[in-house]
């Protein structure tokens, strides 16, 4: 059977399957639509976590940025599974035992304040949209390779589906339809991974594998690597840091506190029936994660290896234009991949140098989609793929959509404008919101600013200069106020904003952007994308003092806090 | 009421405490490891991985989820042994 036909079959098959789940476990009331109605086991809630955590950033883009920036895009791996350690130890227990809908929720109630609740709701906006650009992006990659159709075409039939798919399921039929695809996206990424490694080093387990020496030599895979690429005139692959070291520390720090801040991760642990669960849910959340991003590396290392192997099968012998891989082929139809025969000698030439180099064009984002093809897997493993590079987009795409709705319709409708809107008008706004948000995320899409990953790792800098310290400073400490919580959340998001923007353009409109995306006009060298830390810092100190100049909060807030800093047993002692 | 806030204040203290211990050691394994020492550490070598190296793509994320359970498992403890008393 041809590739195209056993493709359509195996994401046709995956598709209905979710579709089916979300029908049958279609949400009837409010609490159902947004937390799956309180009664998800701790393991499943961390299953679905993963999924709705690894998106296409993860999925397709992560890998192919760790093959080309090697030992700097250690950023990624860190920060993305770091922040799961400041969610169990710092959030997720406390606002489990809040025990309400919604991020936004929890910040008015705490600051006392729909003013801090209307800013906490525009900073989730921004961080969420933001975030949902990447995904569309990889949905548009993945179809426009797997159904042989332009990128915008492929942007619209994703577009359709996530419709289809995000406004019927609500948080119970998306948490069910989550599992099913972890499963899917986890058997895809390791299964090429398994083989690859199998291939080049004889170890099944690429975490293993990376460190083994190749296949009948005594040399390292990692030592090869770093030869291969350094006689092509590229960076040294195993220790060449992103910028500088201080530009990775500042990077993994956005990264690690942006993930415990975005509300769609935080609100899953809403889910859970009790607060330890909520605990040991982010341990398993992080074990299922912890399985993809530990075989990334891996994945990473070998199709940056054999991708240069495929072209200079030997030093000095390159290989003949008429005689590419299919793969090879496949790709340029997708404008991904471009080859500009510079010196007419008929012979691709992959160097690092721009004025020879004959792959004018090498789109980071194909590698993982790629990378069966290139090591020469059969057709049903590249099927597979396919199926769980959408499994991560939609599932992402999905839990942030909900994420957006339930901001909408819950904070601002139902808490600030329209109190007593039944539950019906609710449940029908927040699928109106999805529509909404599907569309200004598919034009985004059109014009993405980056590669995936960059995309998403701004929305992380939002999230960790906003939700992240507001949420934080809500639990820890009791002095912090209204007027401070709303002031350090503005200036947290309003600098990193304007870092970002000064930089990559005004919503990421190029032309726009005043100071230009260059170094040397970097504060500290620290690239915009890294920026969030130090937003966070200063939303933290901004609302501290500001809270210091201010009267304390009430005394029922005082007793919020110290209610939820207790699970169920003594927090209802507490209310005599 | 006095009872409970002083049973709840030796909760949190002790909360805090574990808190402050396992964010030490995530710091050390990640930003430690994996970034500042990242060169010293790669003078040494497991197999084909530099340690430094491996701190950073492996080392530090394995850290994490142990972390985590670390966590869940004394914070279990500690509100049985609140509960307790009540």
């Amino acid at each position: 059977m041809d590739l195209q036909t056993l493709t359509y079959i195996v994401v046709g098959a995956t598709f209905a399957l979710y579709i089916g789940i979300a029908l049958w476990a279609r949400a009837g009331t409010t609490s159902e639509f947004y937390v799956a109605g309180g009664g998800i086991h701790p393991v499943a809630n961390g299953m679905a976590t993963a999924a709705d955590w690894m998106s296409a950033a993860s999925f397709i883009s992560m890998a192919g940025l760790i093959a080309f920036l090697g030992y700097g895009g250690s950023v990624f791996l860190m920060g993305w599974t770091g922040g799961y350690v400041l969610l169990a130890l710092l959030l997720a227990p406390y606002l489990r035992k809040f025990g309400k809908f919604t991020v936004p929720e929890f910040i008015g109630d705490r600051f006392y304040s729909k003013t801090a609740r209307v800013v906490a709701v525009v900073c989730l906006i921004i961080a969420s949209v933001t975030y949902v650009i990447g995904q569309m992006k990889g949905v548009g990659v993945a179809f426009s390779r797997f159904l042989e159709v332009d990128y915008g075409t492929g942007l619209l039939v994703g577009m359709a589906i996530v419709f289809i798919y995000a406004v019927l399921g609500g948080m119970k039929g998306i948490t069910y339809t989550q599992i099913a695809q972890y499963c899917v996206l986890i058997v895809a990424y390791t299964i090429p991974a398994i083989f690859i490694s199998l291939t080049l080093t004889g170890n099944p387990l690429p975490q293993l594998g990376l460190g083994s020496t190749m296949v009948g030599t005594e040399t390292f895979l990692l030592d090869r690597l770093d030869q291969v690429v350094t006689d092509l005139g590229f960076d040294h692959y195993t220790t060449t840091a992103r910028l500088s070291h201080l530009n990775m520390f500042v990077y993994t720090a956005s990264l690690m506190i942006g993930t415990a801040g975005l509300p769609h991760v935080i609100i899953r642990f809403f889910t859970v029936p009790k607060v330890s669960d909520a605990r040991s849910s982010a341990g398993w959340a992080l074990v299922f994660i912890a399985i993809l991003y530990t075989t990334a590396p891996a994945v990473a290392a070998m199709a940056r290896l054999n991708l240069a192997e495929t072209i200079e099968p030997e030093p000095g012998k390159y290989l003949a234009y008429d005689e590419r891989p299919a793969w090879f082929s496949n790709w340029e139809k997708t404008g991904l991949l471009q080859f500009e025969d510079k010196n007419g000698d008929g012979l691709i030439q992959y160097t690092a140098d721009k004025d020879t180099n004959e792959m004018v064009k090498v789109d980071r984002d194909i590698m993982v989609l790629a990378n069966p093809e290139i090591a020469g897997l059969p057709n049903w493993v590249i099927a597979i793929v396919a199926a769980g590079g959408l499994a991560a987009a939609l599932s992402t795409a999905a839990g942030l959509l909900l994420a957006i709705a339930s901001a909408i319709s819950h904070d601002l409708l139902k808490g600030v404008f329209t109190p007593d809107i039944s539950e019906k008008s609710e449940l029908l706004a927040s699928r109106i919101s999805m529509a909404g948000a599907i569309a200004v995320a598919g034009y985004l899409g059109f014009n993405p600013p980056d590669f995936a990953a960059g995309t998403v790792a701004l929305a992380f800098g939002l999230a960790a200069s906003s939700i992240f310290p507001a949420l934080m400073m809500g639990i820890f400490s009791k002095r912090v106020n209204r007027q401070g919580a709303i002031a350090g959340m503005l200036a947290g998001i309003t600098i990193t904003l304007l870092y970002v923007f000064q930089h990559k353009g005004i919503m990421f409109v190029q032309s726009t952007s005043f100071l230009g995306d260059m170094s040397p006009n970097w504060f500290f060298g620290i690239e915009p994308n890294a920026f969030g830390a130090i937003g966070a810092i200063v939303n933290f100190s901004v609302a501290t003092v500001i809270s210091r100049m201010t009267v304390e909060p009430p005394e029922e807030v005082r007793r919020l806090v110290e209610n939820i800093r207790v699970p169920t047993g003594a927090g209802t002692a507490l209310d005599h | 009421m006095s009872e409970n806030n002083k049973n709840l204040g030796g909760y949190w203290q002790e909360n805090l405490k574990l808190i402050f211990s396992l964010l030490i050691v995530w710091f050390v394994v990640s930003f430690g490891c994996g970034i500042i020492l990242v060169d010293v550490l790669n003078e040494i070598r497991i197999g084909g991985y530099k340690l430094g190296f491996w701190f950073a793509q492996q080392g530090a994320i394995y850290t994490f989820v142990v972390l985590i359970f670390v966590y869940a498992s004394k914070m279990k403890k500690l509100d049985q042994k609140y509960n307790g008393d009540e």
